[in-house]
């Protein structure tokens, strides 16, 4: 698992961006948390930077919308979805366990 | 029978206004016409991956998998040439004509081309797929190129051959680059990058004609100076695809003429994406947008005009980004000469920063570059105080 930071250093609608093979954005959303690929599949931008509303995330460069829940397309011009990853919170701290590279998008 | 919705043109704005239609429950038929071979592909890496080689044409189709129940039917290779406005038909080059109860146009703009460059090799302009794959095959052979217009497509065509190794000079009859766009100030600041990156710029400088016979040697400007080029980009803009309405009765301008629901003075007939000019009542005239964002998301209005479920409106504040040298520039809103330009974050020097323009003390327009966060912040700040003003 990687170390994201504190609960407290990611207050709602704020996102952090995690290094990793392929890098993690992760979200919270009103107290709840979600983790998705960072890389937008439309083109290279970060969807950490993107634009929170509810459970979608809008990519900021060309406003392609993914689910958080899901990692599905909601809004184009994407067409492939970005893998989702599991969010633990331990002790205060934000967690993300990196899905396997196969999973999610196809 | 059912009804059938004619789509003339095949690409962004084609393919947008076809998901409107199914995305706001119209069930007919659906053709769309594209005079381009290919499949609807996206543009913007045309100047950038594509021509870099490291994006290929499966990596930038604008088909989704989703798109296959959309049920369209696709008449690619096919040249419209003609719209017959009482029976509402399509005309095509082979004959054949298609009647339709609905027609959007979205037939696109066409590079605009250097007098005297035709039957020269060499020299290219840049807007589409095979344009690009034409442009890519002779840079990877090519030791010096030389690019007229420093607008978007010409930086960033210079930016895609400095990478690949190309001595490069960018040529502008404008004092300063995209002072059109971005203003002066900004314009100068952008255009900086070409400097940091080893590309040579020159300004205030007409191009007088092209050197060469057969194939381009040179590029002279109206100073005398010759530029050696083995190849040569002409990126100073383009024209709407229009003329084959000539007779439709369908009215012309710079674009066609469009009510701020995209409606033509024609019943049943839309317009939308780079061949429209649609009336803006901030701007109190025809305003004709070439932006990516803007052929995305304009049809949506288009198909509700044209179903006549009144629905969505287009998102008003403009919005196009280029990335040249590794650097992301963001603009969005709309500038004028007398806006003043107020840096909020980073700085110039840096290639670094967020600037918001204002107008009698209000935000109306901002720039960032390599600041996507903030920059997305203020672009929605800007669209929520202009959806609450109209």
């Amino acid at each position: 698992m990687i170390p994201v930071c504190p609960t407290t250093a990611l207050p709602p609608g704020e996102a952090a961006r995690v290094e990793a093979d392929e890098p993690i954005a992760v979200f919270n959303v009103d107290g709840d948390f979600y983790a998705i690929d960072d890389t937008c599949t439309h083109q290279d931008a970060s969807l950490a930077d993107g634009w929170l509303d509810g459970c979608a995330v809008e990519c900021p460069l060309h406003a392609s919308c993914f689910d958080l829940r899901t990692g599905k397309v909601s809004g184009p011009p994407a067409k492939t979805p970005v893998r989702t990853h599991r969010v633990v919170v331990q002790d205060g701290m934000i967690y993300v366990q990196p899905a396997a590279a196969t999973d999610g998008a196809a | 029978m059912s009804p059938t919705v004619a789509v003339v043109g095949a690409s962004l704005a084609g393919l947008s206004a076809a998901r409107a239609l199914r995305n706001q429950s119209y069930d007919g038929r659906i053709v769309v016409i594209g005079d381009e071979a290919h499949a609807p592909y996206d543009r913007p890496p045309l100047s950038k991956e594509f021509l870099a080689g490291t994006a290929s044409l499966d990596d930038i189709t604008l088909g989704a998998p989703d798109d296959e129940d959309l049920g369209l039917e696709w008449r690619l290779h096919t040249t419209a040439v003609g719209l017959d406005h009482l029976s509402r038909s399509v005309l095509l080059e082979d004959g054949s004509e298609i009647r339709a109860d609905g027609v959007v146009l979205a037939t696109g703009a066409r590079a605009r081309r250097l007098p005297g460059s035709e039957g020269l090799d060499g020299v290219h302009v840049l807007r589409s797929l095979d344009d690009a794959i034409a442009l890519r095959e002779e840079l990877a052979a090519a030791g010096r190129l030389v690019v007229i217009g420093a607008g978007f497509i010409g930086a960033e065509v210079a930016s895609t051959a400095r990478a690949l190794g190309l001595e490069v000079t960018v040529v502008e009859t404008q004092p300063v680059p995209l002072a059109g766009p971005l203003g002066a100030e900004m314009g100068a600041v952008c255009a900086g990058l070409h400097a940091d990156h080893g590309t040579r710029l020159l300004t205030g400088t007409g191009v007088a004609g092209l050197v060469g016979a057969g194939r381009v040697e040179a590029v002279e400007l109206t100073d005398g100076t010759r530029l050696p080029a083995d190849v040569v980009l002409v990126g100073i803009g383009a024209t709407p695809n229009i003329e084959w309405l000539a007779h439709s009765g369908v009215a012309l301008g710079n674009g066609v003429l469009t009510d701020a629901r995209c409606v033509t003075n024609i019943p049943g007939v839309v317009a939308v994406g780079d061949c429209a000019a649609a009336w803006s009542a901030a701007a109190e005239r025809h305003v004709r947008i070439e932006h990516w964002t803007h052929a995305l998301e304009q049809p949506a209005t288009a198909a509700a005009a044209l179903l006549g479920t009144g629905g969505p409106t287009t998102t008003p504040v403009p919005y196009f980004w280029s990335d040249q040298y590794g650097a992301r520039i963001q603009f969005a809103g709309s500038r004028r000469d007398g806006d003043v330009a107020r840096v909020l974050e980073g700085s110039c020097a840096d290639r670094s920063f967020l600037v918001v323009y204002e107008r009698h003390g209000q935000p109306v327009a901002v720039l960032g570059m390599n600041q996507p966060r903030l920059f997305t912040r203020w672009r929605r700040q800007l669209r929520s105080a202009v959806l609450t003003q109209s």
